[in-house]
């Protein structure tokens, strides 16, 4: 790999500071950035290694929230014994991602910012509008059976987004605090990933020097069940083809809140609002799951190879809610 | 004296490796854990187009980076290195016969075109980077069908087995025919260990550390690229992270290091990463088999056509025997079998574990479960009716075979009589159940070899071949011999091999590394005792003016008949000696009148889950006949290994290139899928039926290391036909197929 220089910053101001004045990246557990580095796909000069940052606690505030330090590793975050209690969909998605030793260094700002897996962005040479804008889109009409993405597309850009947790993150509603030049600000969860339009390369809602200090969930749905089930060729190690995460809130035989989002098949963590909505004030059946998950993939535009990923993320959600809900 | 090894409950006892505890501490040393001192470090360039020409190469600014020593491309060693023809009898052969940097032609992406040499790997790896290549480049094919859209034709090769009778007559007129075409994908061997040679000269003399199945076929290919009598050159491999035939043959990477430490005059050492381990260091070819079979009423076979097209480079042409099995292992008088490669811009391809027989009998056994089906038969009950004792292509009778009898211990352990033969009529919950079966079978070879045993004064035996560990338990197989011929404990006894300096040893690959083995070691153990009984009886030692004769050895000790006894340690101390040594060898050859192969049989279950696609391994029972098992536990761990590459045959694995470039685009092991621990099926169990084929050799223990990926895939989509009525032809079944 290239050489870089390192810096270590000691707190949030120091990496802000550090990142708009001499480093290209934050480091934290690196399991994304140093693959990246290491296939020469991104080649920062100066990258900002954050974690001597305080950022490691989980803490319950008033309001119910549960704010996430961006540091908290995947798997502390899975079995977190509030997360385990109150957002079991959001564990079981931490923990179907990648292996247990993955898990205990990756963390969950990382997460957030996970790159996507498409080969023609990782192989560094073929034609691609996310690391070489304007350069033109090898998914397209290239392999694209598994992780590329159904719902979200673009002309420019395909790939699907690779993480589990923020699937489960865009389900139970969150937000995103981060730390800037300017400042602390805070952004809607659903909003910080952006579509790749016309601009692939812009993933993300975030300025410059901006560094992801905090995720803070949503307070639990009352009396919420919840699921996250991956569908994938073989049994682990590998990013979904479909996966779904879905939490329901009963109140009596009828559904009084949903809500859905799904992986593997957008090119963001993929909230299904009126899926949910077709949901609300329903009994739970076949059918109106059914109807849900038509209702999810409504928009779905399959490429040449992963059309399969379109009735697979329905299934994924139907049998989801089945199972909250037996 | 001779001793019968089989006498010693040692022979088969399921002892742990006796190179565990160097592995799992990590005193083991691999090929690229040689570091030596003042070593330099390569690091490749490699093509990303796959066909054309280099228009030019930019060395400079790679040149100026400080610790760079040297960048080698296609200008360098034109004269200097030398072609290897292939000559499996004299120990020569490449996979890829093209020399590195021999032109500036390109013939497949990821081919090797330049080689940064610095004093660190780090300052390599960047310094490849800046390497700046440009290529004229021309349309490259990557797949049978796109080649055959190119217009690129099909060359006839001799077939895999020969043919018979008159099959097309025979099909025509049968009561029961079925047909259809089956397809096996581009596979990658992806050993855990990655290719790697460390590199020295010294004198004129070449040392290499490699990763290689064969250390003695490394030596003796090096020394004719370099033109060097063998003695001048030393491979050394005493562990392998495995190689699946992948490690069979030197490779570029391997000779380039070689050449490049002559060059720069100082050791050289080189990995090849894990993305051109799908490029540079062979595959499995792509196969397309069209399979006819038919039978008459009563279901005994009249016909079988197995024509098999398979993928080859446009370097090297390389035959997937695809038509191995079908010919010799059913009784049928028709049989029609033949062989035609396809040319395109791949690496070249290699021995992939059973090559041949895991596509073939993929069709073989899945095109037998299909009549099955239109015969309305039980699937095992047309394989037994079909059972012969003879290689029907050969007209000889088998050594020895029971796969009747693999069938029923299988079929009985499994709960075969319990099915329902209607396709999805099983279910378990959410769940449809599909059970399926398919025979096995792979060569029984031996190779010549010879071996080296040592008594040693301090209380050990040494026993030494230039064989290799390649993960199969090699080192156990030699220890348990020594331990039965001499009663010594398994403790004593030392292993010395991986080292082509040491007395000629097998390859390890076709399966026939143990049973080579096993006769000259017990041989040099033999010799051993009669040089430590003529040390016996000289003067100074406790039996001297003894006859030799009046002495026995046993458990390591010498005894006369007047009752004294001493160890061998006591007596070569007594007389001043180091050791007794004793070598033996064996040519390798087969009884007349017999021909040898191993058999077994899959039972699988599959548990399909409609509602989410889901396709799951849930029980596998294999009942594999490979004659005498020396140790049970590495035995089982080999097949048992094999199995899950079998599912990983039949569900996962896939090597993907982009047509439109010729790049493999799932070259890592992130995306080529393979069999994780969740993909094991809850319940795999191997029975070994353990009867010693004394036709075969004196101990009757034949190889293993092939056999249980063979008929595994079949097995699973036969179980998946009987779970879904849906019928893949095309591996894998992945779950787009199903649903």
């Amino acid at each position: 790999m290239r050489q870089f220089s390192y810096i270590r910053a000691e707190n949030a101001a120091q990496a802000v500071k550090a990142k708009a004045t001499q480093a290209n990246a934050f480091l934290a557990g690196g399991s994304t950035l140093i693959d990246l580095v290491k296939l020469d796909v991104m080649q920062p000069d100066t990258l900002v290694d954050i974690n001597s940052l305080p950022l490691y606690d989980i803490e319950k505030l008033k309001d119910r929230r549960l704010k996430i330090g961006a540091l908290v590793t995947n798997n502390d975050l899975a079995w977190h014994p509030e997360v385990k209690s109150h957002y079991a969909v959001l564990s079981e998605a931490l923990l179907s991602g990648a292996s247990t030793s993955l898990r205990n260094k990756a963390t969950t700002g990382g997460n957030v910012m996970q790159k996507v897996r498409c080969p023609y962005y990782r192989d560094g040479v073929s034609p691609c509008n996310k690391r070489a804008p304007g350069s033109g889109c090898s998914a397209i009409e290239g392999n694209n059976r598994s992780v590329h993405a159904v719902l979200g597309t673009s002309e420019h850009c395909i790939a699907s987004h690779p993480s589990d947790m923020c699937v489960a993150m865009a389900a139970i509603g969150a937000t995103i605090l981060v730390s800037g030049p300017e400042g602390e600000r805070e952004i809607p969860f659903t909003d910080f990933h952006l579509l790749p339009g016309s601009s692939p390369d812009k993933e993300h809602d975030l300025a410059p020097g901006e560094l992801i200090t905090h995720v803070i969930l949503d307070k639990p749905l009352p009396d919420n069940r919840s699921h996250y089930l991956k569908l994938r060729d073989r049994a682990s190690y590998q990013f979904a083809l479909a996966s779904s995460a879905v939490i329901v809130s009963l109140s009596g035989s009828t559904i009084s809140d949903a809500r859905i989002a799904m992986g593997g098949v957008g090119t963001k963590p993929w909230r299904a609002y009126e899926a949910e909505q077709s949901l609300k004030g329903k009994t739970p059946s076949q059918s109106a799951f059914e109807k849900a998950a038509a209702i999810a993939f409504a928009a779905a535009k399959p490429q040449s190879q992963n059309g399969f990923k379109i009735p697979l993320g329905q299934q994924a959600i139907v049998r989801s809610l089945k199972t909250i809900t037996a | 004296m001779t001793i019968d090894l089989n006498a010693s409950d040692i022979m088969g006892a399921a002892l742990p490796r006796v190179d565990g505890p160097d592995k799992l501490t990590g005193r083991a040393k691999y090929s690229a854990d040689n570091h030596l001192p003042g070593m330099l470090y390569g690091y490749g360039v490699y093509s990303t187009i796959a066909k054309g020409k280099i228009t030019s190469l930019d060395t400079s600014a790679a040149r100026q980076m400080p610790g760079v020593v040297d960048v080698f491309h296609h200008n360098h060693f034109t004269d200097k290195l030398y072609h290897v023809p292939a000559n499996m009898a004299k120990g020569l052969k490449v996979d890829e016969s093209r020399l590195p940097f021999e032109d500036d032609t390109i013939y497949y992406a990821g081919q090797l075109v330049a080689y940064v040499v610095a004093n660190s790997f780090a300052k390599a790896r960047e310094a490849a980077l800046k390497v700046k290549v440009t290529y004229s480049e021309a349309q490259s094919v990557t797949s049978i069908k796109q080649a055959r859209t190119a217009g690129v034709s099909p060359i006839e090769q001799k077939p895999s087995e020969k043919s018979r009778g008159d099959a097309e007559a025979a099909y025509t007129q049968s009561a029961y025919k079925h047909e259809a075409v089956y397809t096996t994908p581009f596979e990658t061997h992806n050993p855990m260990e990655m290719h790697a040679t460390a590199a020295q000269w010294e004198d004129g003399k070449l040392v290499v550390y490699e990763a290689t199945q064969g250390v003695t076929f490394s030596r003796n290919t090096l020394a004719r690229v370099f033109g060097l009598v063998p003695e001048n050159v030393v491979v050394r491999t005493p562990f392998l992270g495995s190689g699946f035939g992948g490690k069979l043959f030197t490779w570029p990477h391997c000779i380039a290091t070689a050449a490049i430490s002559r060059e720069v005059g100082k050791p050289v050492h080189f990995m090849v990463p894990r993305a051109q381990m799908f490029t540079t260091t062979g595959h499995r070819s792509a196969t397309e088999q069209t399979f006819k079979i038919s039978a008459d009423a009563e279901g005994n076979l009249t016909s079988m056509t197995q024509h098999t097209l398979n993928s080859t480079s446009e370097i090297d042409i390389r035959v997937e025997t695809a038509g191995r099995t079908a010919p010799i292992f059913y009784k049928c008088p028709n049989v029609d079998i033949a062989n035609s490669v396809i040319q395109m811009n791949t690496g070249s391809p290699a021995a992939m574990r059973a090559p041949g027989a895991a596509p073939g009998i993929f069709a073989l056994e899945s095109a037998m479960d299909e009549l099955a089906v239109a015969m309305n038969m039980d699937p095992l009950t047309l394989r037994r009716k079909n059972f012969t004792d003879r290689n029907q292509v050969e007209d000889l009778p088998w050594s020895d075979i029971n796969i009747l009898e693999a069938y029923d211990k299988g079929a009985a352990k499994f709960g075969w009589d319990k099915r329902n033969p209607e396709p999805g009529s099983m279910r378990d919950g959410k769940d449809i159940l599909g059970w399926g079966v398919a025979a096995c079978a792979w060569d029984a070879m031996k190779s010549s070899s010879k071996a080296r045993v040592s008594f040693l004064a301090n209380g050990k035996v040494r026993v030494s071949c230039a064989v290799q560990d390649i993960g199969t338990g090699t080192y156990n197989v030699m220890a348990q011999t020594v331990s039965a011929a001499t009663g010594i404990p398994v403790e004593k006894v030392e292993v010395k091999i991986g080292d082509s300096d040491l007395v000629a040893g097998p390859l390890s690959g076709g399966s026939w590394a143990t049973a080579s083995l096993l006769p000259a070691v017990k041989q040099a153990c033999e010799n051993a005792i009669s040089e430590l009984k003529t040390y016996a009886v000289m003067d100074k030692s406790p039996f001297a003016g003894e006859s030799e004769e009046d002495l026995t050895f046993r458990n390591g000790q010498l005894s006369s008949q007047s009752g004294t006894a001493r160890s061998f340690s006591d007596i070569l101390k007594a007389i001043k000696a180091g050791s007794a040594e004793g070598e033996g060898s064996t040519d390798g050859a087969m009884k007349e009148g017999y021909s040898s192969r191993v058999f077994g049989a899959h039972f699988v279950e599959i548990r399909w889950d409609p509602e989410i696609a889901d396709l799951r391994v849930s029980r596998v029972v294999s009942a594999i006949d490979v004659g005498k098992i020396v140790n049970h536990k590495t035995a089982a761990n080999q097949v048992e290994g094999a199995i899950v590459m079998g599912i990983g045959m039949a569900m996962f694995e896939h090597t993907e290139y982009d047509e439109r470039t010729g790049r493999p685009i799932n070259n890592n092991i992130a995306e080529y899928l393979m069999p994780v621990h969740g993909d094991m099926p809850d319940e795999l169990e191997v029975i070994f039926l353990d009867k010693p084929d004394y036709n075969f050799s004196e101990v009757g223990a034949k190889g293993l290391g092939e056999i249980g990926i063979t008929g595994l895939a079949a097995a699973i989509s036969n179980a998946v036909y009987h779970a879904t009525g849906k019928r893949v032809r095309e591996l894998p079944i992945t779950l787009e197929k199903l649903m």
